[in-house]
């Protein structure tokens, strides 16, 4: 029981890590039906973008911890947000209206150009980063001594996601921006004879989605405490896994998928071994797509014409 | 009375296939003028061609006086152009109410209320299914919607794409009624582009005939009424 909880604790925080990667890959995915595979390492220049920012930091002297990490978040957010924007303009625009393949192509070469630029600027080393948050309570504590902890970072990585995906949807649904982008998900001719201006929309989504990868990439230099220029390519992976598990084109599926690999990782490790932890993912990928294959909450479609 | 749209000498194409040859006509301030012609004659294309997706290859468009060739079309709708597609092209997953609000993005800051109040009185349908999914309506409803949702911009001019399209006759006979209406009530120009000739031609104060991306007869709507040739090609058999 007591192990079951602490397992559960873990894997909620690396679902809501995994989710917010997610929703970037949804979110791209519904408006212009492409999966932008240079997303996981938009998430790792997050990552890095919140290092740096923490040793400037440090330098200029800035050490209360709840400052520190409010500034980390802002910057990472910032910084990322202006790469996720840049890539769609130079490698996806230029290629839309051409055939499907194309911008597939151009976004694994924007994938591999990300990551070698950044192993270039920074460096192949694995980048470690001082634990910020450390501390927390235990939550209970079994007879041989084995204790049910849950740290301060974990509730912070908890609520901070909570936070951003009530604040997320509350935007899509309820503001003008939110309703201009799913329209143009639906009719994006029609978003035009309407006034919207659809390649500033489509440019805004990939703002969006590289602010929440931002998110995840601090969050996980912080939870883990090392990061390097590769770390986009698996959490990639896992975050569009958790995306089409959730039915890709849906917001709460991608949290959802990426609630459902976080917790199917963090059993898998505990219980059998951690070797296979991948392999367990993505064989439950596969499964849930042969009964359900528009995913657990996608909609097959039926309307009236 | 002041001319609003005027397309000159207009050709558009789709990939290499030449859809409009050539286009010239003028709309005026106030008028319902309707184009008609058979299908693939080209009328769609012209409506999207004002709006600038796509833009012509040849020839140039005015509104109010003003070039809008070659502008992007988000740019030509916030100068008062509002068009209800081919096809309705409504947003399915959206509500009623949510497809009005995406109408009225260009529209004047605060003027939602009183818009919104003015589209459900014309359709008064609209207001009992103001919460219900549009994919989920009827295709005279979802027409009403197009309508309406063109509407909520307060344009200046209205193009209308085949309105009557797949409609029982009831509803047409309705749809039809509120054009008048909105161009009496409110002084809206409305270019609507029809293959029901009898009744665009009955309601249109002027009309221009349309023949494989050429306009080849223009008059009132009453002299193409009259006219033999429109008779024989678009009326007869028909009503």
């Amino acid at each position: 029981m007591e192990y079951f909880l602490q397992q559960l604790i873990n894997g909620l925080t690396l679902g809501a890590i995994y989710g917010l990667i997610a929703i970037g890959y949804t979110m791209v995915y519904g408006i212009i039906g492409m999966i932008n595979f240079a997303h996981g390492e938009i998430y790792m220049i997050g990552a890095f973008v919140s290092v740096i920012t923490f040793l400037v930091l440090g330098a200029l002297g800035i050490t209360w911890v709840p400052l520190a990490l409010a500034l980390m978040l802002i910057f990472a957010m910032l910084f990322t947000s202006v790469y996720g924007w840049t890539v769609e303009r130079i490698a996806y625009r230029p290629l839309r209206g051409s055939q499907r393949l194309a911008p597939l192509i151009s976004a694994i070469g924007m994938s591999i150009f990300l990551q070698n630029y950044v192993q270039v600027l920074q460096g192949a080393r694995v980048k470690p980063l001082p634990p910020i948050v450390s501390g927390g309570f235990s939550v209970m504590e079994r007879a041989d001594g084995f204790v049910v902890s849950l740290s301060y970072l974990q509730i912070f990585i908890i609520l901070l996601t909570v936070a951003l995906m009530y604040g997320f949807t509350q935007l899509i649904q309820r503001t003008e921006l939110g309703r201009a982008q799913r329209a143009c998900e639906q009719d994006k001719v029609m978003a035009g004879l309407l006034g919207v201006n659809v390649d500033r929309t489509i440019s805004l989504t990939f703002v969006m989605g590289a602010a929440l990868a931002a998110v995840a990439g601090m969050m996980v230099t912080l939870y883990y405490g090392v990061i390097d220029f590769y770390i986009g390519f698996l959490a990639g992976v896992k975050a569009f896994t958790a995306a089409v598990l959730g039915g890709i084109g849906s917001l709460p599926g991608a949290m959802l998928g990426g609630l459902c690999i976080g917790l199917i990782e963090a059993f898998w490790s505990a219980y059998f071994t951690t070797e296979y932890k991948d392999v367990a993912a993505f064989s439950i990928l596969v499964l849930v797509l042969i009964f359900r294959p528009t995913g657990l909450l996608g909609r097959p479609e039926i309307e009236k014409v | 009375m002041s001319t609003l749209l005027k397309v000159q000498g207009v050709h558009t194409f789709y990939g290499s296939i030449e859809a409009l040859k050539g286009v010239d006509l003028e709309v005026g301030t106030g008028e319902i003028v309707t184009l008609i012609g058979a299908n693939g004659a080209g009328k769609s294309t012209l409506l999207m061609t004002i709006c600038g997706n796509p833009h012509p290859r040849g020839g140039r468009i005015y509104f109010e006086g003003e070039d809008i060739t070659g502008r992007p079309t988000y740019e030509i709708i916030r100068r008062g152009i509002a068009q209800s597609p081919e096809g309705r092209r409504i947003f399915p997953r959206m509500t009623v109410l949510e497809n009005l609000q995406m109408g009225s993005i260009t529209a004047r800051p605060g003027s939602f209320d009183t818009e919104l109040e003015r589209v459900l009185t014309l359709f008064p349908r609209l207001k009992e299914r103001i919460g219900q999914r549009a994919g989920t309506m009827s295709g005279g409803e979802q027409q009403m919607l197009a309508i309406g949702r063109a509407l909520m911009s307060q344009p200046k001019m209205l193009l209308l794409d085949e309105p009557s399209l797949g409609l029982a006759p009831l509803v047409v006979k309705q749809i039809f009624e509120v054009v008048k209406e909105i161009n009496r009530e409110q002084k809206m120009t409305i270019f609507m582009v029809e293959q029901n000739a009898y009744h665009a031609l009955k309601l249109a104060h002027r009309a221009y005939v349309m023949v494989t991306g050429r306009i080849t007869m223009s008059g009132t709507g009453a002299q193409l009424l009259a006219d033999p040739e429109v008779r024989a090609a678009y009326l007869e058999g028909g009503h």
